[in-house]
């Protein structure tokens, strides 16, 4: 076998399982809403207890732990069975999910299993990444170790594209009663999972383990304790901050904010509806995900450090006007300029039982001239006691709006550069982590730094912009001033102290 | 340029507090029992301190090797390790 023929498949036999895990562990958070009503009833403390940890613990804390257990283990007894153990954990969690039965019937029990699961999720995660990536680079020639291993930074958009698309293709194949219900489609893309896993497993049980690691463990020259080598030794632990707050902790943020902040951008603050918002999205990933490789192929010529750190600038230069066009663009003020005509108008009313108020609520379906739709709520109480009635003044909502055509493509385009912003950050950083470090270490090294700042420093994003914007409530777009802050820190530490050379010989 | 490395030494070691004292801050002004958003959830606030205040510790060592002139010269070999 020649060796572009067995690199390939290498790539091959990586990419697919890492993605597999990607798809696994976003899952989780898109079906977010169905899996909190089967498992994590509002009414009950302890079942929200249990919801806050599985969305914020699986991510900020079990996820670095993952990295430190996993890349410990990855630097001891090789590369291989290392990411092999984390696609059974992460497959074998996903699937168990989709069988979980509900609180209805199985009770507490219910969200504590999912609890469990999740945070083997992450668990997973955390392990997984830093293997494929040391995997494909120790593998890689020295003049294309940026290219080759760019594959594996299109898995975690490809895995984002891959759960978007099956989720959509299930949910648009039975009514939304049948998606959501107890044993209902919901549950489809975890079952799933156990498929594509089995596949991946039965791929990588037939790869060689990585050379450099079979090199050294041959010539008994494996770290006998990675932990300490790399976080206790002063000259290793020195590069493993650089690495963190130089490149990742930038690439968290603007990996986050293209890919997450966006979509629910579009729709809990442009209320783009449902299918709208993820069809931009999955058709700007598209778009934009041969950029991985390309960056990657650059950054072989011309280093890493300028491509991450342009990206990282152009983010921070352009995230306002972006996510204010979207603003403007699908504000309904604006839009009603155009004289919209109304499509369908119908209202219903209830009365309260407790005050006997009656709410009167009246939806009107609006399309305009220039063909976007949208429905506006008008919700009007009738006091019972006819002296509160005067001030009362009725509340209006501007929801499920439907862009047309022209401006649909003008925010897919939009959401594209935002996600070439996240190839250009993303693409070249496997290679430029694992140039950082000596092979006796480089997964635990590389793997604790990446996780903290794509799940610690990326992960914050929605929860810092949620913070902002309920400080700051005049600005709509305050959100975005955590992720434009970190990324500009991470600029200003990567321009000055990271060197753009490209370490050809990472066998030492 | 290294001088300039070393005064933004200076910077990170107090950026750092402050990025903790704004989320303890942060916490005490919208932790609320009685409230819906995530914000209002001290479980929440306690993961994110717990798990900050370490990377903040990791800024204030970046800072103070930066300062020291640690990152004048970056190894070229793993050797340097």
């Amino acid at each position: 076998m020649n060796q572009t023929s067995s690199i390939r498949k290498i790539i091959a036999a990586s990419s697919v399982g890492t993605m597999i895990e990607w798809y696994d562990f976003y899952i989780f958070g898109m079906l977010s809403t169905t899996i909190s009503a089967q498992f994590f009833p509002k009414d009950n403390p302890t079942a929200g207890l249990l919801s806050t940890l599985a969305i914020f613990a699986a991510g900020f804390i079990v996820r670095p732990f993952g990295a430190l257990v996993f890349g410990r283990l990855g630097d001891l007894i090789g590369r291989k069975y290392t990411f092999l153990l984390t696609l059974i954990l992460m497959g074998g969690s996903t699937f168990l999910i989709g069988c979980v039965p509900s609180y209805e019937r199985i009770g507490i029990a219910a969200p504590a299993i999912v609890l469990i699961l999740r945070l083997m999720q992450g668990l997973a995660l955390g392990g997984e990444y830093g293997g494929a990536a040391t995997y494909v680079a120790e593998h890689a020639p020295k003049d294309k170790r940026g290219f080759y291993t760019s594959w594996i930074q299109t898995t975690a958009t490809l895995g984002l594209f891959f759960a978007l698309g099956v989720i959509l293709l299930v949910k648009s194949n039975m009514p939304d009663a049948d998606f959501n219900k107890e044993w209902g489609g919901w549950r489809y893309p975890f079952w799933i999972s156990i498929i594509l896993v089995g596949v991946s497993i039965y791929i990588r049980l037939k790869m060689k383990e990585s050379p450099m690691f079979s090199k050294l463990k041959a010539e008994g020259k494996t770290s006998s304790n990675p932990l300490k080598e790399s976080f206790r030794h002063k000259s290793n632990f020195k590069m493993v901050l650089l690495a963190l707050f130089g490149a990742v902790m930038g690439q968290g943020v603007v990996w986050y904010t293209g890919q997450f902040y966006a979509q629910n951008f579009l729709e809990t603050k442009c209320f783009i509806e449902f299918e709208q918002s993820r069809t931009i999205m999955l058709w700007a990933i598209a778009l934009a995900t041969p950029f991985f490789i390309l960056w990657g192929w650059l950054s072989d010529k011309i280093g890493r450090k300028w491509i991450m750190m342009a990206g990282m600038l152009l983010a921070i230069l352009t995230y306002r006007p972006i996510f204010g066009t979207f603003l403007k663009d699908s504000d309904v003020n604006n839009w009603q300029q155009d004289n919209p005509v109304v499509l369908n108008k119908s209202t219903s009313g209830v009365v309260v039982a407790k005050t006997n108020d009656s709410l009167f609520i009246t939806t009107t379906e609006y399309k305009t001239a220039a063909g976007h739709t949208f429905r506006k709520i008008e919700a009007d109480t009738i006091f019972s006691n006819p002296a509160k009635s005067l001030p009362a003044k009725a509340a209006v909502i501007y929801n499920n709006k439907s862009l047309a055509p022209a401006t649909y493509w003008k925010f897919t385009l939009l959401v594209f550069i935002l996600i070439l912003y996240v190839t250009m950050v993303y693409g070249p950083i496997a290679a430029f982590l694992v140039e950082l470090f000596p092979t006796r270490i480089r997964y635990t090294s590389m793997s604790l730094p990446y996780h903290i700042g794509n799940g610690v420093f990326g992960g914050l994003v929605p929860f810092i912009g949620l913070l902002l914007t309920s400080t700051y409530t005049a600005d709509p777009l305050v959100g975005l001033w955590y992720p434009i802050g970190v990324a500009a820190l991470c600029f200003v530490i990567g321009t000055l102290y990271m060197r753009n050379k490209i370490d050809r010989n990472v066998a030492d | 340029m290294n001088a300039f490395k070393r005064y933004f030494g200076l910077l990170f070691l107090f950026i750092a507090p402050f990025i903790i004292y704004e989320l303890v801050n942060g916490a005490i002004n919208n932790i609320d029992t009685a409230g819906k958003k995530d914000i209002n959830n001290p479980v929440i606030w306690i993961i994110i301190i717990a798990i900050f205040t370490p990377i903040a510790i990791g800024l204030v060592i970046f800072g103070w090797y930066a300062f020291r002139g640690e990152y004048d010269q970056l190894p070229t070999k793993s050797k340097e390790l």
